[in-house]
């Protein structure tokens, strides 16, 4: 296999986009991996069945 | 060369896509949506959707609304089992519990009930037969589903939740009248 | 000073430690999916009405038993092996603290005999989903948690492992899509183990008398945020390893990065909340958030799924007929090399997981929809094609590349590992076809007798109910042969394969390190970038058969999600 790494590349200077560094980050992507089930399935979840109201 | 070794090009995001994923995610895309939004749509102009009208209660609360039930229309009884025949357009109580559905009921065909249902004890499933309804039934959790039968026939309730040895005895009825 | 070996066929780098650790969690593993394709087998044979076999309460045990060891123990011992190798092997890098590496394993072994043990003592025949206000023994449930806190470490290694990697540059450029995948997968796992953390814990200290009350629909949510999500990180896990096989066979690359990879963000963001899924038909429970989670915000969780299931083909296709398996639409795929175990199992994985276990698990799914299937036994059937046929199958795969591999042994009884996936995977989709059949017919999960014996009211199923179940658990019989055959050819091999490298003994097996001799102090090479793709991305499609498949399975979704709706209508009002 080719060896890319150290031929001479212009592309070394150019910014990374925006979605790539998020790709890129493990660490942010933990984040919002946990927190958006936390968000929408638990805790929006755990609302409903407290906000149940007791039989009359 | 391959999946696993890292992206040719360092900048991978502005690798132009081909034509076929395009095209195939745009379809899949579509298919997604409309998936989506038959499910609304069925809340609006389908006839098969659970409310969402449920009440915590207890076992003990609970078990007094069947026994009144069953105190007042009370038509007979099958295996020592009560059968309820409840008015149409009421609410009807059903109880879950190791291993019996409680009461017996008998509906109207093409009548409407607001058919309760909880459990005195643990988890049960509460699934009508042949019809192959399904609900889950919870301790300290009174449900409430409008059901109008639209089959005139025997039904069978069957415990899908597995709820200890006694399980596969746990089996009640509905009867469906003309 | 971390010591590194090369393997001398695949020229593929093991530091030490980290092969001790996969192989022991490997074989760990396989421990496991022994234990549960023998409780298996004596769960069919009870299912199918005609044999019968085990009275009452020892199905209720081996069922418990079978659900845990097969989905708990088999799945995440041998994931923790992938994380290790999609960490330390594919970047060629030292894995992070061995030492919590073993804490990991150890963790999980002992949570994984103690949840055993109490199993089979008898009192905790609960259902690996142990619904509360049904009460297992207290060991039941320490057990489950060392587990968690084992894997939970394991997903900090690799974590940490990442870490070390990007610091000690052993890599070029962005990590790998496979160990992406692996990301992916870890993510969930941390999700995953906190729900499962959130709930098993009071739930041990009310087996123990310290609190009072478990709130069973509160139960019923948190648990299932552990027990869906830890679905997803097998799917996670074994895209992953679709993707891996596909370039180990066929050399085959991504045929986009950004778009594996941004299906792979999908299921970061969106996969989780299908947990909804089990919800459905609870008490109390809003329309909106059950059509938003269960949905997993509009599908986008199932549109990554369905961009893996062309990407994967598709970069196969596109190898194939770069080497020249150019005729019409198909010949790179008849020409694949269909008797090699690595690749027929992972070829099965992918189209049983899309065709029987994706359809049938997004209709299922569907908000309505579910009241006609809920605690079927169509719901096994559904889970059986996504986990056993879909996740166990290329968990298999790579198994049989990594005997000659990592355990540097040759495989034996090749003629049998040919056919091995085959059997497995046909067995299986018998039981799952035929109990999905006997589902729609109303026949019950989790149910000792279709006959009700000893029930003081009756009920009858229909003759085909039997008949279908019936041909089911023939299936599920075979599928248990394959699983034989594949335990006989791994283990076996371990034991008894042709030494590839002297010192591949049986403890070397289990996690001792080879000869001091294979391994030097020498760094790897750093991983370079893979070469760049000859230019393509004309206007014409580069994959065109695996268009056509994909459209099929389209065509198929389509009209099976359709008729559905249309046996929903045909139930009672339901308001
Ligand atoms: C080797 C052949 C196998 C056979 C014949 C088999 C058969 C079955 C059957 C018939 C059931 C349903 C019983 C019921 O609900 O009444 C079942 C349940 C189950 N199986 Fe398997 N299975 C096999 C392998 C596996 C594997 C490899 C996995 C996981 C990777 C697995 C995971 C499960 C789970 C999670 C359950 C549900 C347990 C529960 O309801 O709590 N099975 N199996
Ligand atoms: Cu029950
Ligand atoms: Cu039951």
């Amino acid at each position: 296999m080719k060896e890319t790494s150290d031929k001479p590349e212009k592309d070394q200077e150019e910014k990374i986009p925006a979605m790539q560094t998020l790709i890129d980050n493990p660490f942010l992507l933990l984040f919002i991996g946990v927190a958006m089930p936390t968000v929408f399935y638990l805790i929006w979840g755990i609302m409903e069945i407290v906000t149940i109201p007791v039989a009359p | 060369m391959t999946s696993f070794m890292p992206p040719a090009e360092r900048i991978w995001w502005k690798v132009p896509v081909g034509r076929e994923e395009i095209v195939w995610i745009l379809i899949a895309l579509t298919w997604c949506l409309i998936m989506f939004f038959m499910m609304p749509y069925w809340h609006i102009y389908g006839k098969q959707n659970l409310s969402n009208e449920a009440y915590q209660t207890t076992p003990a609360k609970y078990g007094a609304k069947v026994q009144e039930g069953i105190d007042q229309h009370k038509v007979g009884e099958e295996a020592g089992v009560p059968i309820v025949h409840p008015p149409a357009g009421s609410d009807v109580y059903m109880l879950g519990r190791l291993w019996q559905w409680w009461p017996i009921l008998e509906l109207e065909k093409d009548k409407t009930y607001r058919l309760h249902l909880s459990s005195m004890d643990w988890q049960h499933g509460f699934s009508v037969q042949p019809i192959n309804i399904n609900m889950q039934v919870v301790p300290g959790y009174e449900m409430v589903l409008t059901v109008t039968p639209d089959q005139a026939g025997e039904y069978g309730v069957v415990c899908n939740e597995y709820c200890g040895i006694g399980h596969h005895t746990m089996v009640g009825k509905i009867y469906v009248k003309e | 000073m971390a010591q590194f070996r090369t393997c001398p066929d695949t020229g593929l780098y093991f530091h030490k430690s980290a092969e001790s650790l996969i192989k022991a969690n490997a074989v760990a593993a396989a421990v496991a999916l022994l234990v549960a394709g023998v409780l298996g087998l004596l769960v069919v044979l009870t299912r199918w009405q005609a044999v019968h076999l085990l009275p009452a309460d020892q199905f209720y045990m081996a069922l418990t038993a079978h659900g845990i060891d097969a989905l708990i123990f088999w799945i995440i011992f041998f994931e923790m092996a992938v994380l290790y190798v999609a960490s330390s092997v594919l970047l060629r890098s030292r894995l992070a603290t061995p030492f919590w590496g073993w804490v990991q394993f150890v963790l999980m072994l002992v949570g994984a005999i103690m949840t055993n043990w109490a199993i089979f003592q008898g009192n905790s025949s609960v259902m690996m989903t142990s619904y509360a206000p049904m009460q297992a023994a207290p060991h039941f449930y320490l057990g489950l948690i060392l587990f968690a806190v084992g894997a939970l470490i394991g997903c900090f290694v690799f974590f940490g492992t990442l870490v070390v990697a990007k610091q000690e540059k052993t890599y070029d450029g962005s990590i790998p899509l496979v160990t992406f995948g692996a990301v992916t997968a870890a993510i969930i796992a941390v999700f995953t183990i906190a729900s499962g953390a959130i709930i098993l814990v009071p739930t041990f200290f009310w087996s123990i008398g310290y609190i009072s009350h478990i709130d069973a629909e509160m139960y019923r949510i948190v648990w299932w945020g552990m027990g869906h999500s830890s679905q997803q990180i097998n799917v996670a896990a074994h895209v992953a390893i679709w993707y891996l096989i596909a370039g180990l066979v066929f050399g085959a690359r991504p045929m986009s990065e950004k778009v594996s990879r941004s299906a792979y963000l999908l299921y970061i963001l969106f996969l989780q909340l299908a947990c909804a899924h089990h919800i459905l038909v609870d008490p109390g429970v809003s329309a909106e958030w059950k059509v938003f989670n269960t949905s997993y915000a509009m599908y986008l969780a199932v549109l990554a799924s369905m961009i893996h299931g062309l990407t994967v083909p598709g970069s196969i296709e596109v190898a194939q007929r770069a080497k020249g398996f150019n005729n019409g639409l198909f010949e790179w795929l008849r020409k694949a090399p269909w008797d090699n175990p690595v690749f027929s199992s992972m070829f099965i994985s992918l189209v049983t997981f899309g065709f029987l276990g994706g359809i049938t698990g997004v209709v299922m799914g569907t908000e309505q929809i579910n009241l006609i299937i809920h605690n079927t036994i169509y719901v096994p059937a559904h889970f059986h094609a996504t986990v056993v046929t879909g996740t166990t199958m290329a968990f298999m795969g790579v198994t049989f590349f990594l005997i000659p591999v990592l355990f540097r042994r040759q495989m034996i009884l090749p003629g049998l590992a040919k056919l091995q996936p085959y059997i497995f995977g046909g067995g299986m989709t018998i039981l799952i076809l035929f109990m999905l059949g006997a589902g729609t017919l109303g026949v019950s999960r989790r149910h000792w007798d279709m006959d009700f014996t000893g029930a003081a009211l009756g009920f009858d199923y229909p003759g085909m109910a039997y008949t279908l179940m019936g041909i089911g658990a023939f299936g599920g019989v075979i599928g248990v042969v394959g699983g034989a055959a594949f335990l006989l050819i791994t283990v076996g091999s371990l034991l008894f394969g042709k030494k590839l490298e002297p010192s591949a003994g049986l403890l070397q097996s289990f996690g001792v390190p080879l000869a001091a001799s294979c391994y030097t102090d020498e760094r790897p090479a750093i991983l370079p970038r893979a070469a760049a793709a000859e230019g393509h991305h004309g206007s014409s499609f580069e994959a065109p058969g695996t268009f056509v498949l994909a459209l099929v399975l389209l065509v198929t979704f389509v009209v099976y999600y359709f008729i559905n709706w249309k046996y929903l209508a045909s139930v009672w009002q339901l308001s």
